[in-house]
């Protein structure tokens, strides 16, 4: 593995591969001193050209842990606002001694591109609304802690799928580990083209309620226009939401996601937010640990 | 290519056997001694040598892994393995680690199994055992427990297989002369 561009790419093997490492890197963090020296010397940049915060304390948490340094870009602060491309940032910074990048950017294919002009093993952050694999990777790693395994389970993806690149990473992911996936969204909310994902579509949310084992609920992204679709954010908690009493509707071991930052109240209620079987700061931890694996996947061991 | 078994399964009881004898001789007891297994094969050995210390003493002797794929000194130079396990049955502070492997070779396992073993916490003292010594130390490190010394040419290869996780058990040299 060179890069990680997107979960289409990745086969039943890696994806456990990945996983298995994961669970082994959460026992480093869980240590009195949670860091090891496998990448030792090995510098990993991380590009991200949208804002995040999240996600980049997450890579730069993870590299540390593995003994990495890290280089870190913002848009904000740097040389492209007096207009320098993208391809004259990333060739700068692979010049200083990067070893890795993590390529955050708006347009699709971004990170791709970063890979060719660079020659570096790349890992997409999330590009536009096409990608975020290693999204999915945590996300299937909080589910099989949960439940063991993803192999049979009905998970529901539920919100604003047209705009998620959560959505469609994590369609591939959990399809690969033989997970039974179903979209849950308002017609205007659905990608125009589902041809080739591996996945059922409904637009009611209560239909599919009572045989969930994982229920995902994708955020309103209301600065990508996510939420002008709907009259308020409080009609989209009546149909798409999860709440109090949809919630109770549920199996009782079912679990709830949600990738972060959650909008209390419009695709999640407060309570549900705060119960046990929602597993959102699970994610957070089991974020870096699946950030370890991917960096140490890409730059630890010699090519074969 | 040549091939010959230099230990069987019964030598292999033999050897834990005695090995956990000198532990408990060695530590005068086995109170403060926690087993922690190399993995792949010295998980398997490290959890019949406590059970043999356990036997023996009537007490039981707790007993783990650590795995030392992230310490390696040579991570850019060979194919990523997948990690081992990595589990410390109890804190070891104050308690004599005996770390076990199946074949003592150039040292640099043991190395990284003790680097490894830094960030997990300080044990009083840290002992090796190992099933096999083939020689051609690469670092100044010996064991402190033998199953067997092995003289062996840097061109053969030393082979153990164990029940737990192979179809057969026991110790075989090979070479393609």
């Amino acid at each position: 593995m060179r890069t990680l561009l997107g979960t289409e790419d990745l086969d039943r093997s890696s994806l456990d591969g990945l996983l298995d490492d994961a669970e082994a890197f959460l026992e480093v963090l869980d240590r009195p001193i949670p860091k090891v020296p496998a990448l030792r010397g090995r510098t990993v940049a991380t590009m991200f050209f949208e804002p995040s915060t999240r996600t980049r304390l997450s890579f730069e948490r993870a590299a540390k842990a593995l003994s990495a340094d890290t280089l870190s870009f913002s848009p904000g602060t740097s040389s492209l606002s007096k207009g320098e491309s993208l391809k004259d940032t990333v060739q700068t910074i692979a010049a200083m001694g990067a070893d890795l990048m993590v390529v955050r950017h708006r347009a699709v294919g971004a990170p791709a591109r970063v890979a060719e002009w660079t020659g570096l093993p790349v890992v997409n952050g999330g590009d536009g609304a096409h990608q975020h694999p290693t999204q999915a990777l945590l996300d299937a790693l909080t589910i099989r802690r949960a439940k063991g395994a993803l192999d049979g389970l009905r998970i529901a993806i539920v919100g604003d799928i047209a705009h998620s690149r959560v959505a469609r990473s994590d369609v591939f992911a959990f399809a690969t580990l033989g997970a039974d996936v179903v979209l849950v969204a308002p017609r205007t909310l659905l990608p125009v083209d589902l041809t080739g994902w591996p996945c059922e579509v409904s637009t009611d949310l209560d239909a599919v309620l009572s045989d969930l084992d994982v229920v995902y609920l994708l955020r309103v992204q209301t600065e990508r226009g996510g939420a002008s679709v709907f009259p308020s954010l409080r009609e989209y908690l009546r149909r798409f939401g999860l709440t109090r009493d949809r919630f109770a509707r549920l199996r009782p071991d079912a679990v709830v996601l949600h990738p972060g930052p959650m909008n209390r109240g419009v695709e999640i209620e407060a309570a549900v937010a705060d119960d046990p079987r929602a597993l959102v700061l699970d994610q957070v931890t089991n974020g870096v640990a699946a950030r370890m694996a991917v960096l140490f996947h890409l730059l630890g061991g010699a090519d074969a | 290519m040549t091939r010959r078994r230099v230990l069987d399964e019964a030598d292999i009881r033999r050897a834990i056997r005695r090995i956990a004898h000198e532990v408990i001789e060695r530590n005068r007891g086995a109170d403060d001694v926690v087993v922690l297994g190399i993995p792949t094969r010295g998980v398997p050995l490290a959890t019949r040598l406590a059970a043999a210390v356990s036997d023996i003493e009537g007490t039981p002797t707790p007993v783990g892994s650590i795995d030392i794929g992230l310490h390696r000194d040579d991570i850019d130079r060979r194919p990523r393995v997948p990690l081992g396990p990595t589990y410390v049955p109890e804190p070891l502070d104050h308690k004599t680690v005996v770390l076990v492997d199946d074949v003592l070779y150039t040292g640099r396992t043991v190395r990284a199994a003790l680097d490894a073993l830094a960030d997990l916490g300080r044990p009083d003292r840290v002992q090796l055992a190992v099933l096999v010594d083939r020689g051609h130390r690469e670092l100044p490190i010996r064991p402190d427990f033998v199953g067997k010394n092995l003289p062996t040419a840097p061109d053969e290869r030393v082979t153990v297989r164990l029940r737990e996780g192979d179809e057969d058990e026991g110790v075989w040299i090979e070479d393609d002369r």
